[in-house]
């Protein structure tokens, strides 16, 4: 009942535009896999490739080793989840959930029992004889998912299916979403610009960018290593810190020179790093005020304080005139216009190249 | 502080000056934007409805308005076989241009509901018939039909048979008018399929794709119930059209043979045109009226509920 998916030197173009080009990539059985990125870097047309609502111009789509992309969208043995729901707006809710499986002629007992597991699961049995106008959008969410569940696919598609929601209601979606995840055994694909979803629902994340893919990892795998600067500059908020840096080796290791002359000792090994210049990287939860008798790597003034209550984000103003946004506890006393020390973790930084190839300090850590 | 600001006579004075005019409230002076249209809805239709109705209650005809005769002209018209013939023809011609009017103007508007060229241009040449003109049609039609060295005789000759008498057999003759009326008539219905079904969104046919519905199923159950309204519209709108028929059957037939295409507006004009009995003719026209206002009615009920559901 589940699904390995295997795309292999995927390209889309429409006309002369290229939307995506020779992508590879391989979805495990039961794997809960995000395509996350931008608009427009081709995430929703992907999707829509393994739908089977666009076209696949060169490549292949494979599922359980059956190649699928030749195949009309109804015999994939696929359910979708639309962004803007897409429900049949003359029928009733168990009509819309019960129209797939009519159409392949599924026994009408099997139907009922289908359609109230689902209900039972989803708590939408009070709704069955609505029509989808009568539903607030939460609801429709959830008739779109039942309709997706009762066809018992080999693998979920989900297309944004939380953008239209309020940010309340999108939390606790994204919440049912992980609980249902674990009761519905099956491959999940779910398409998303927004890096939180991607973060607490995925097995694996796809970032991808302007017609490529730019990473495949675990979401802590893409948070704490990645693989390029456009990741690293998506994926986190804030975003992370970009600094130029001069970089030397010192007994093995890395030593930054920063434009202010400040020098920061890291623990990224330094055997197959050019000496040069670079873009150094630092998550803002890295970057700290100096406490007393801490070495300090920097300095600058307070330009901008945001106190979310569990922390304060203050971006600062170093001497040469960059920004740099560092992390203080929640009751933090700083005021806009003080003058701050900072001392810059160095175990957790990243180095850039000018191709935009990153280097790790947590490598060492990781193997 | 507040409080001695609030009691000071300056602020007290100022509430009931600056008494705030309700916006909703009636204005007369409204009524000039609407006065222009209103002269010309009174004095074109309002008025000779009332005049209409007030003539058929007399024996009227040319030269005078005539004197009072109550329903006289009504009974008469109760007893004429031809008007009744005349109903008759009219419904039955309803009958044959209606369905066929909405079925094929549907069937037009799905296989011509694509972004293609092709499609365009298809869509401006089923609508071209349109635009021309009753005599014109009529003119068409009568070289397609005329026997001898009409478009049908002479495609029956290369076969060596006669053509189907279509403008002198009584079985065939509201045939032919039909088909004039529904090739002339095709474009409007066709137009309002096609903004019906552009409105459909496309995501619930992605969504009936991936359920695996086919093309009958898909029709049958997410096209029809989209447009389902619109083809209540059409229907309606095409009655109240067709009943009014006149220039092709005065034009192509007159009425014959034998009073068989003779429909009602045909009946009206040669009782008040031809035999100049003006009281018959607006007692015709009253009973034109009251069966189109039952269509419109039925139309006006139709829109309405679709406004409560939306």
């Amino acid at each position: 009942m589940t699904a390995q998916i295997e795309i292999t030197e995927v390209t889309k173009r429409y006309g002369a535009l290229t939307v995506l080009e020779n992508l590879s990539l391989s979805i495990k059985a039961n794997e809960f896999m995000v395509f996350l990125g931008p608009s427009g870097c081709g995430k929703s047309t992907l999707l829509r490739m393994i739908a089977g609502l666009e076209s696949v111009d060169e490549g292949t789509i494979a599922i359980n080793g059956r190649r699928i992309d030749t195949l009309p969208p109804g015999q994939r043995d696929l359910a979708m989840v639309f962004q803007s729901y897409a429900l049949y707006p003359h029928m009733s809710v168990a009509d819309n959930m019960a129209f797939g499986l009519k159409n392949i002629g599924v026994p009408a007992d099997v139907i009922a029992t289908r359609l109230s597991e689902a209900a039972r699961m989803l708590e939408i049995g009070h709704l069955m004889e609505r029509k989808p106008g009568q539903l607030s959008g939460g609801q429709r969410q959830r008739v779109a998912i039942g309709r997706a569940i009762v066809k018992e696919p080999k693998a979920f598609l989900f297309d944004e299916p939380l953008s239209n929601l309020d940010a309340a209601l999108r939390v606790r979606t994204r919440v049912e979403l992980a609980q249902l995840r674990h009761r519905v055994k099956s491959t999940m694909i779910f398409v998303t610009h927004d890096q939180i979803e991607a973060m607490t629902l995925a097995d694996r994340v796809v970032v991808m960018n302007n017609r490529r893919i730019e990473q495949i990892g675990t979401p802590m795998d893409i948070y704490t290593r990645p693989a390029t600067r456009f990741v690293a500059t998506f994926v986190g908020s804030p975003t992370m810190n970009f600094l130029k840096a001069k970089m030397d080796s010192r007994d093995g290791f890395a030593t930054l020179t920063l434009p202010d002359g400040a020098t920061l000792q890291t623990a990224m090994r330094s055997d197959g790093l050019a000496p040069g210049a670079y873009e150094l990287g630092i998550r803002a939860e890295a970057v700290r005020p100096a406490r007393a008798g801490e070495t300090v790597t920097t300095s600058g003034t307070v330009e901008v304080l945001e106190r979310l209550g569990d922390r304060t984000l203050l971006y600062i103003r170093l001497s040469d005139g960059s920004m740099i946004v560092a992390e203080d506890a929640g009751l933090s006393r700083a005021a806009i216009g003080d003058r701050m020390e900072l001392t810059l973790d160095g175990s957790r930084v990243h180095l850039f190249d000018g191709e935009g190839r990153a280097f790790h300090a947590v490598e060492a850590a990781h193997g | 502080m507040a409080d001695a600001a609030l009691s000071s006579p300056a602020n007290r004075a100022a509430p009931a000056k600056a008494r705030v005019q309700n916006v909703q409230a009636p204005l007369w002076r409204n009524a000039l934007f609407v006065l222009p249209f209103l002269v010309v809805f009174v004095a074109l239709l309002v008025v000779p409805l009332v005049w209409g109705i007030w003539l058929s209650l007399h024996k009227a005809d040319a030269f005078s308005s005539g004197r009072f005769v109550g329903f006289a002209n009504y009974v008469r018209l109760y007893n004429d076989k031809i008007f009744w013939q005349a109903i008759g023809n009219t419904f039955y011609f309803v009958l044959l241009t209606v369905p066929a009017l909405a079925v094929i103007g549907l069937m037009l508007a799905l296989a011509l509901n694509s972004r293609t060229r092709t499609a365009a241009v298809l869509r401006t040449v089923f609508f071209a018939s349109s635009v021309l003109s009753v005599t014109i049609v009529t003119l068409i039609w009568r070289i397609v039909f005329v026997p001898g060295f009409g478009l049908l005789a002479t495609v029956y000759g290369w076969f060596g048979a006669a053509p189907p008498a279509f403008l002198s057999d009584p079985d065939l003759v509201m045939i032919a008018i039909a088909i004039a009326t529904i090739w002339w008539c095709i474009g409007l219905p066709m137009m309002l399929f096609l903004s019906a079904l552009q409105q459909i969104p496309g995501d619930i046919y992605e969504a009936a794709a991936l359920d695996n519905a086919n093309r009958w199923r898909t029709f049958r159950y997410i096209t029809l119930p989209s447009i389902k309204r619109t083809f209540v519209l059409v229907v309606v709108i095409q009655i109240v059209l067709q009943f009014q028929l006149f220039g092709q059957a005065k034009l192509m037939t007159n009425g014959g043979p034998n009073n068989v295409s003779k429909p009602m507006v045909l009946y009206i004009y040669e009782a008040a045109f031809t035999k100049w009995d003006l009281g018959l003719g607006a007692a015709a026209s009253e009973v034109l009226f009251v069966l189109i206002l039952i269509a419109a009615m039925v139309q006006f009920l139709v829109s309405r509920r679709k406004g409560e559901s939306a």
